[in-house]
C-alpha cells in the first residue's frame, strides 16, 4: 500500500509535492478518467489500453464485480449472466420508486422497491442501487488512475449534468464515498467542457456549450474572459440523450421486421448495440445496409438512409432546442452575441443534430474538439488546481444553480427562495411563523423546480423542526436559511430568532440516503472488502488530525499574536495538546471529537485572519487603481 | 459563524453609497474578491477554512447580485437609509400612474388574441421599458434631494412595472414554445 500523502498547510516551507488528482466523466453510457501531468491533460487508459469505459456493471453471485468491457463480455456469454449487466444506471440516480413506474428502465430491468429506501436493481448478488453501480464504476476508474500514476489519489473532480437536481448530485457524492474517492468538486459537464475549450482556444466572449450525452442534455451559456468562466444561464433535460436515439432505431428495426418484442435482456442489448453502429455509420455515409437478426429466427435486411434517420430523430432534436431558447432568454443574450457554439458528447456527431443547432444559433457549430474527452479533460484541469498543484492559477469558475429552490407554503404552493441561474455559492433566508398557539414543532418541505404548485416540483426533503419555544400563534420568528455550496448542493438550517434556539432538525431526504443509511452501506462494503479497512480509516484520521494541527500551528506562528488575546491563544494551545494526546491512541471517536473541539475553538482565529487578509487585499487594490 | 467582511455591500465593493455606480468598478471588484475567496481556492484546506470561504463567497455573490441590478440596488439603498418599502400603512400611488398601468395590463391581456401577438407584446414591453426609465430618473433625483418618501413611492411604482414586465416575458415564452 502506497504511503498516504500528508497535505501541506498554506504557507509550507517544504518543497511543493505534486498531488495526484483526476477528473472523472461519469457518463450514462461511457466513463473516463483524466489527469494533468507534465503540463498537459491526458485521458488515462486501463491495463488493456482502453480509455473509454462502458458504464456497465455486473454483480456476480460470488461477490465479484465486473465493470466496463469485462461486464459487456461476461454478459454476452451465458444467458444467465446477461440479465445482470446493468447499463445507464445514471438514469436512476436521485430517483425514487414512483419515478420508475412506466419508465424505460422499468421495461428493461427488474427492481426491488421494498428492501431499502431507494429502488434497487435485482442482481445475482442481491439488490443493488444506482449508487452501488456508480460506485463500482468510480472504483474501477480510481484503480486505473492509481495504478497508472503510481500512488494514492488525493481526490477527484467528478462531473454531473448541469441540470442534475439536488438529489441526483447527492447520489453522485454518495457513490464517491462508497468508492472511497474524495470529491474535490462536483463540476457541471458543460462548464468542464468550456474550461477545456476556453483554455485551449483562448476564446473570449459569450459561448454556448451544447452537450448531448448518452442519457442527458445540457445547454449552458458562459462568458469567458482572462481565465474567468462565468455561467450566465443553463438549462437541459436529464432524460434525453443518445440512448433515446438508439431506442428509436431499435423500435424502427422491430417494426420493419414485424417483431413485437425481443426475447430478453441480452437480445435487447445486442440489438441496441447494432442500432448504435448503424447510427454511427450514417455519420459518415448517406446510406447503410441493414442485415439484422434477433437470434430467435426473426430477421430483416434492407437499407437505412440518413434522411430516414433524420426524420426519425426530428422530435428528439427539436426537444433540445426549447432549453436553448430558454437560456438565451434567461441570460438576456441574443443569438448574435454568442461567439461560438461548442458541441460536446458523442451524440453531437450525428449530422442532423449539427445542422439543426447551427440553424438555431445562425452560425456553424464547432466540432474540432473531441466531444467524448473534453469533459474529462476539463475536470482534470480543475482537479489539478483544487489539489493545490497550481497555486498561481488565475482560473475562476462561477457556476449557477440550475433549478429554483423553494419551500412549500399554505395551499400547496411553492415560495421560491433561490431562483434558478443564481451564481453559487449563495445563501438566502426566509422567515416563517407559527399558526397555532403553543405550537412547538413545524414541518418544512423543500422542493426544487420552476412550477407554482408543489406537486409539479421535485421534492427534496422534509424537515421537522422540534423544540420551538411555546408562544402564541404568529409570535415565533423562524429563520430558515438555504445555503447552496460550490457543488450545487443545498443545506437547510433553521433558527428561532428570539430565543436563538436551533430547533432539532430531522432531515428525511425524499430520494436519497439518510446519514445512517450511507454509514451502514460503508460499513457493509468494508466488511465485504476482506481488507483491514478499519486500520486504514484510523490512519487517515490521524493524518487529517496532524494536518489540522500543522495548519493551525503555522498560522499561530505567522500572526497568532496579532489576532488573539493571551487567553484565546492558551485555549487553542490546550486543544492542540488534547488532539496530540488522542493521536497516541486507537480511539477513532476520541480523535474525531478532539479535532472538532480544536476547530471550534480556532474558528474565531480563522475568521479574523481571513478578514484581515481581505482588508489587506482591498487596500492593495485601491492603491493599484490610482495608477 | 457570522461573516463580517464589511459594514455593507457598497463598502464591500469599494463604492460610494449612492444610486449611480460605476458598473466596471463593481465587476472588477467582484472578480478580484472571488478570485481570493471562492471555495475553489480553499479545496485543499481545513474544514473551518472551507466553511468560511463558502460563507464569504456567498456574501460577495449576494452583494454583487444586489448592486448590479438597478431595482435591487435602489431597494437596498433605501434599506440602508432605514426606509422600508413594505410599510403597509402608506400605499399611495398616483391615480395617473394607476390608470396607465391598467391600460398596460389590458394591452397585455389582449395581446394574446391580437393578429400578431408577439408584435403586440413587444409594444407593451417597450412601453414598460420607458415607464421604468422614468421611475429610475425620478428615483435618482429624489435620492439627490434626500426626499426619501418620494424615493420610496417611486420604487413601489417601479416594482409594479417590473412585475408587469415579467408577465410580458412569461407570455412571450409561452407563445414561442
Amino acid at each position: 500500500m502506497a504511503l498516504l500523502q500528508i497535505a501541506e498547510p498554506g504557507q509550507a516551507q517544504a518543497p511543493h509535492q505534486h498531488k495526484l488528482a483526476v477528473g472523472i466523466d461519469l457518463g450514462t453510457t461511457n466513463s473516463l478518467v483524466a489527469t494533468v501531468r507534465s503540463g498537459s491533460a491526458d485521458v488515462l487508459k486501463d491495463a488493456h489500453g482502453v480509455s473509454s469505459v462502458p458504464s456497465v456493471v455486473q454483480f456476480k453471485p460470488d461477490g465479484a464485480v465486473l465493470v466496463g468491457n469485462a461486464a459487456e463480455e461476461a454478459s454476452s456469454g451465458a444467458a444467465a449472466g446477461a440479465q445482470n449487466a446493468i447499463r445507464s444506471a445514471k438514469r436512476l440516480m436521485g430517483k425514487g420508486a414512483t419515478d420508475i413506474d412506466g419508465s424505460w428502465l422499468a421495461k428493461h430491468y427488474e427492481f426491488d422497491l421494498t428492501s431499502g429506501s431507494l429502488p434497487a436493481f435485482v442482481t445475482d448478488a442481491g439488490p443493488k442501487t444506482a449508487i452501488d453501480v456508480s460506485a463500482a464504476i468510480l472504483n474501477t476508474l480510481k484503480e486505473t488512475a492509481e495504478q497508472t500514476l503510481g500512488g494514492d489519489l488525493v481526490g477527484a473532480v467528478v462531473t454531473v449534468p448541469a441540470y442534475f437536481d439536488d438529489a441526483q448530485r447527492q447520489a453522485t457524492k454518495d457513490a464517491a464515498s462508497l468508492a472511497g474517492l474524495e470529491i474535490l468538486r462536483l463540476l457541471n459537464e458543460p462548464t468542464a467542457a468550456a474550461v477545456a475549450y476556453g483554455l485551449d482556444s483562448e476564446e473570449e466572449g459569450i459561448v454556448a456549450i451544447y452537450d448531448l450525452g448518452g442519457g442527458t442534455f445540457d445547454i449552458s451559456l458562459l462568458k469567458m474572459k482572462h481565465g474567468i468562466f462565468e455561467v450566465l444561464a443553463t438549462a437541459g433535460d436529464t432524460a434525453l440523450g443518445g440512448d433515446d436515439i438508439d431506442n428509436l432505431l431499435v423500435a424502427w428495426l422491430l417494426e420493419k421486421a414485424g417483431v413485437h418484442s425481443l426475447a430478453g435482456a441480452r437480445e435487447e442489448a445486442v440489438t441496441k448495440q447494432y442500432a448504435r453502429s448503424l447510427k454511427e455509420q450514417l455519420s459518415d455515409q448517406s446510406t447503410v445496409s441493414v442485415d439484422w437478426s434477433d437470434g430467435q429466427g426473426n430477421t430483416w435486411a434492407g437499407q437505412l438512409s440518413r434522411d430516414e434517420l433524420d426524420t426519425l430523430i426530428e422530435p428528439l432534436v427539436s426537444r433540445t432546442l426549447k432549453p436553448c431558447r430558454q437560456v438565451l432568454r434567461d441570460a438576456d443574450v441574443s443569438r448574435e452575441e454568442v461567439r461560438a457554439v461548442v458541441m460536446v458528447g458523442g451524440s453531437t456527431r450525428v449530422p442532423r443534430v449539427r445542422e439543426r443547432v447551427s440553424e438555431f444559433f445562425e452560425r456553424p457549430v464547432l466540432t474540432s474538439i473531441d466531444p467524448d474527452e473534453v469533459v474529462a479533460v476539463g475536470a482534470a484541469i480543475q482537479a489539478d488546481i483544487l489539489a493545490g498543484n497550481k497555486p498561481d492559477s488565475d482560473l475562476l469558475l462561477l457556476d449557477v444553480t440550475p433549478l429554483s429552490l423553494g419551500l412549500e407554503i399554505m395551499g400547496g404552493m411553492v415560495e421560491k427562495v433561490i431562483p434558478r441561474n443564481t451564481t453559487i455559492p449563495i445563501a438566502r433566508g426566509q422567515e416563517f411563523t407559527t399558526y397555532k398557539d403553543g405550537q412547538t414543532a413545524m414541518a418544512l418541505h423543500v422542493v426544487q423546480g420552476e412550477r407554482e404548485m408543489v406537486e409539479d416540483c421535485r421534492s427534496l426533503a422534509r424537515f421537522e423542526l422540534k423544540g420551538l419555544p411555546s408562544r402564541i400563534a404568529g409570535a415565533a420568528r423562524i429563520q430558515v436559511l438555504f445555503q447552496v455550496d460550490a457543488d450545487g448542493l443545498l443545506t437547510v438550517s433553521a433558527l428561532e430568532r428570539d430565543s436563538g434556539v436551533v430547533a432539532s432538525i430531522d432531515v428525511k431526504p425524499s430520494y436519497g440516503l439518510s446519514d445512517g443509511e450511507i454509514e451502514r452501506m460503508l460499513r457493509e462494503s468494508v466488511d465485504n472488502a476482506g481488507v483491514d479497512m478499519q486500520k486504514r480509516i484510523l490512519l487517515e484520521q490521524k493524518v487529517e488530525a496532524s494536518r489540522v494541527i500543522e495548519a493551525i500551528r503555522s498560522a499561530l506562528q505567522a500572526d497568532g499574536d496579532e489576532h488573539l488575546s493571551e487567553d484565546e491563544r492558551e485555549a487553542i494551545d490546550q486543544h492542540i495538546l488534547a488532539v496530540e494526546n488522542t493521536l497516541q491512541s486507537e480511539d477513532r471517536d476520541g480523535i474525531k471529537s478532539a479535532v472538532q473541539a480544536l476547530e471550534q475553538v480556532s474558528n474565531v482565529f480563522v475568521e479574523r485572519r481571513m478578514n484581515a487578509s481581505v482588508r489587506q487585499m482591498m487596500a492593495g487594490q485601491q492603491v493599484d487603481s490610482l495608477g | 459563524m457570522q461573516v463580517d467582511l464589511s459594514s455593507d455591500f457598497f463598502d464591500l465593493f469599494g463604492l460610494d453609497q449612492q444610486f449611480v455606480i460605476e458598473g466596471d468598478a463593481l465587476v472588477a471588484r467582484f472578480q478580484s474578491l472571488q478570485k481570493q475567496l471562492h471555495p475553489d481556492r480553499f479545496a485543499a484546506m481545513s474544514d473551518a477554512e472551507k466553511r468560511w470561504s463558502m460563507q464569504a463567497a456567498s456574501h460577495v455573490n449576494e452583494g454583487y447580485q444586489t448592486l448590479r441590478n438597478d431595482l435591487k440596488r435602489a431597494v437596498y439603498l433605501l434599506k440602508l437609509k432605514n426606509v422600508s418599502i413594505d410599510d403597509e400603512t402608506d400605499t399611495q400611488m398616483s391615480p395617473m400612474f394607476l390608470m396607465e398601468q391598467m391600460e398596460c395590463r389590458e394591452a397585455l391581456e389582449s395581446a394574446g388574441s391580437a393578429s400578431d401577438p408577439l408584435v403586440a407584446l413587444d409594444a407593451v414591453r417597450q412601453q414598460l421599458k420607458s415607464g421604468i426609465q422614468e421611475q429610475i430618473n425620478d428615483f435618482s433625483s429624489a435620492v439627490e434631494k434626500k426626499d426619501w418618501i418620494a424615493a420610496r413611492n417611486t420604487v413601489r411604482q417601479w416594482q409594479f412595472l417590473e412585475k408587469l414586465a415579467r408577465e410580458v416575458k412569461i407570455t412571450e415564452e409561452q407563445l414561442e414554445d
